[in-house]
């Protein structure tokens, strides 16, 4: 016997190996083991704060002191329901989100088709670049930027001056944030639709024109119903960080531009009222819960 | 997705209980997290001692310019580190957040000092140990916005008037009266300052055009005058192009010609002219409301010391002269008089440094609306009353 090999059996196994062992013995340590730290991460960071934020809508801030007082108390949704202010601002942000999902994906679908269909692959790449490039520059500075073309003398009037046509007075108004949410979202409902279109089998659409259905009816009738889980994906995004957002309206936004984000802002920020604005947080939330419930039967989440 | 989601479902009775655990635990912190002590009992210190290397400060935009915070900085060693405060709100949210402590000052306007003083947020300053307080004019040594009991919270910095701004080549015949902001003439091209306190100013108005309604105070409404200020003001906004936050955001709006006539500060108007933007301003035939600005110390002040040094520093006649004249405001002290002319030729009369106390009185300085407004009044409107109105007039 080699002196190596008696070493090996006379020592008891190492501490890795007993503990790769029990963990192939175990299944269920192996899952326990792997998810713990992020599923710890979710829950005390993400989820505890919505606990928290919910919690405290049912609580009032003290006007003098600024304290919050610790009484559960319906006060808050009471002013959300009766007063016709919060209902319009509501009104107004799913609306813009809506009227933002439509036309991005307007916008979106005609250059993913070609983008995933039609274009040669060289191409193809070149147009993926130009979709993502304007995510790498910061929001703030594409929104600033957007505030100067749109500007009564910014570079819009000026063009349509030099034109002839005349002058445009969109700057600082709900067209202005239509504009620029339009703009800053659109490769977010791009890429989805552009995945789905991709992924429809080239032997779908050749069996569709075999059986004699011309192009529209096999873009109405194949592509577009399975191209539909992607605008459903791209339009979570678009609606979601459009309801969410709060700098579009301050920056290009007019004197009624207000969104529910600008008033939870305000609430925190300037009023020093967190149990009105967790309040008012609460309707966005719910707001998604149905959108994505909804999205959830159109398939979005299979094309993700 | 689904094979994701079928693991998902195993999971979810223990993260569920997880969830509940966790969430009752942050809950409980939460809890007891609210309660602060808020009271400070400390006695006055009688000597400035030596800088703690940095300062933190609350200030309006245009209060802290390198002029002179870089000559403060090199002399004292105590960095300045300012964030501005668009409105007397913020400020005050700014100096409880974190249960206070992070700021060291804030250059509070009347309508948020006593909110301050009321709240414990700030503390009694020894005014001793600024000599240039003994210069102050009579009303700003002991004025009731930064002294209660015979306790001074601060020292008092300058003052001036909300003023009408208008770009002359466009707006014609010169205003002379708040009205230019109230009768549409200049529909789609307003802009006024986004703030409750804007009430004040409606009701300013209301109160010379409309003295049925017997308005005495524009910071002392019942509720009848309030609501007629808000129809007012709510008439007033489909003439508006956007509610300015920041003083930038107005200078940008009449850089780009996007307004011609608008409410707002001196300072503006100044950085304007600079700019070489035409503007002028006025204080139209009706009066103007006013701010009157307090430097207050921090209940919990990390660097005491570099606060006072600051105050001793701000009060003297050459900054609060340099700081007059790029603001465009009046300083407290009044051998700024003096300096003004030195810096900049007629600069005292210009910004009425010299002005006699009359003058002074003409303006409805800022001030917290309460409740109980004094003379057996209990049934003026407060200041959560003014929030919520302003909040649906912008709806």
């Amino acid at each position: 016997m080699a002196p190596a090999e008696a070493a090996a059996a006379g020592r008891p196994p190492g501490l890795a190996r007993r503990g790769s062992a029990a963990l192939f013995r175990r299944p269920w340590l192996r899952g326990a083991l792997t998810l713990t730290p992020p599923l710890a991460w979710f829950v005390l960071i993400y989820l505890a704060a919505l606990v928290v934020l919910f919690v405290s809508a049912f609580w009032t801030v003290d006007p003098f002191t600024g304290d919050i007082v610790h009484n559960w108390t319906l006060q808050n949704f009471r002013t959300l329901i009766d007063s016709d202010t919060y209902h319009s601002i509501a009104l107004r942000t799913i609306g813009l989100a809506a009227a933002v999902t439509i036309t991005d994906a307007i916008l979106a679908f005609p250059f993913a088709y070609y983008a995933a269909r039609l274009a040669p692959r060289r191409l193809q790449t070149v147009l993926f670049v130009l979709v993502l490039l304007p995510l790498w520059s910061s929001y703030l500075v594409r929104v600033y930027a957007w505030r100067l073309i749109l500007a009564h003398d910014g570079a819009l009037n000026w063009s349509l001056d030099k034109l002839g046509i005349g002058n445009l007075n969109v700057g600082y108004s709900n067209w202005a944030m239509w504009i620029v949410f339009s703009y800053i979202w659109l490769p977010f409902m791009i890429m989805p639709i552009w995945a789905a279109i991709e992924r429809v089998p080239d032997s779908y659409l050749d069996a569709s024109g075999d059986l004699g259905a011309r192009g529209w009816t096999t873009f109405r009738r194949v592509l577009f119903p399975l191209a539909l889980p992607g605008i459903a994906a791209g339009s979570i995004f678009t609606f979601s960080l459009t309801l969410g957002d709060y700098i579009t309206p301050q920056l290009v936004g007019g004197a009624s531009s207000d969104f529910i984000g600008n008033v939870v802002y305000r609430s925190v920020g300037v009023a020093n009222n967190v149990p009105f604005a967790a309040a008012f947080a609460t309707v966005p939330l719910i707001v998604m819960a149905i959108y994505l419930a909804v999205a959830r039967r159109m398939g979005a989440f299979e094309a993700l | 997705m689904s094979i994701l989601g079928f693991r998902l479902r195993r999971l979810w009775r223990p993260a569920m209980i997880c969830v509940v655990a966790l969430g009752s635990v942050a809950l409980a912190t939460a809890g007891c997290g609210g309660s602060s002590n808020k009271s400070s009992g400390s006695k006055l210190p009688t000597k400035i001692g030596k800088g703690e290397g940095a300062l933190n400060l609350i200030a309006w935009e245009g209060y802290t310019k390198p002029d002179w915070v870089k000559p403060y900085e090199s002399q004292t060693g105590c960095q300045v580190h300012a964030k501005f405060g668009g409105s007397s709100d913020e400020m005050v949210t700014l100096m409880r957040q974190g249960g206070g402590g992070q700021y060291d000052m804030v250059s509070a306007s009347g309508d948020a000092s006593l909110r301050l003083i009321k709240g414990g947020d700030v503390q009694p300053v020894n005014v001793d140990l600024i000599p240039d307080w003994q210069n102050f004019i009579p009303q700003l040594k002991s004025p009731p916005t930064n002294t209660v009991d015979g306790k001074h919270y601060g020292v008092s910095l300058q003052w001036g008037p909300n003023v009408l701004i208008y770009d002359p080549s466009k707006v014609s015949p010169a205003p002379t009266s708040w009205s230019s902001v109230y009768d549409g003439k200049y529909k789609g091209k307003l802009t006024v300052p986004d703030n409750p306190i804007q009430i004040a100013d409606a009701a300013l108005y209301l109160s010379k055009t409309q003295p049925a309604l017997g308005i005495t105070d524009p910071y002392e409404l019942n509720q009848k005058q309030l609501d007629a200020a808000a129809a007012l003001l709510t008439k007033q906004k489909g003439d508006v192009k956007k509610y300015w936050a920041l003083a930038s955001d107005e200078i940008d709006l009449f850089k780009n010609g996007d307004v011609v006539i608008g409410a707002g500060w001196p300072y503006q108007t100044i950085t304007l002219q600079d700019a070489k933007v035409p503007v002028k301003d006025l204080i139209p035939k009706e009066g103007a409301t006013g701010w009157l600005d307090t430097w207050m110390l921090s209940a919990k002040a990390k660097h005491p010391n570099c606060a006072y040094q600051w105050m001793k520093y701000i009060s003297t006649p050459k900054v609060q002269a340099q700081q007059a004249l790029s603001f465009g405001e009046t300083p407290a002290n009044t051998k700024a008089c003096a300096e003004m002319d030195k810096q900049q030729k007629g600069g005292c009369k210009r910004y009425h440094a010299d002005a006699p106390a009359s003058y002074f009185n003409s303006i409805k300085f800022w001030k917290t609306p309460v409740a109980d407004c004094g003379n057996g009044k209990t049934d003026c409107t407060d200041y959560t009353v003014w929030q919520q109105k302003w909040q649906e007039i912008k709806g």
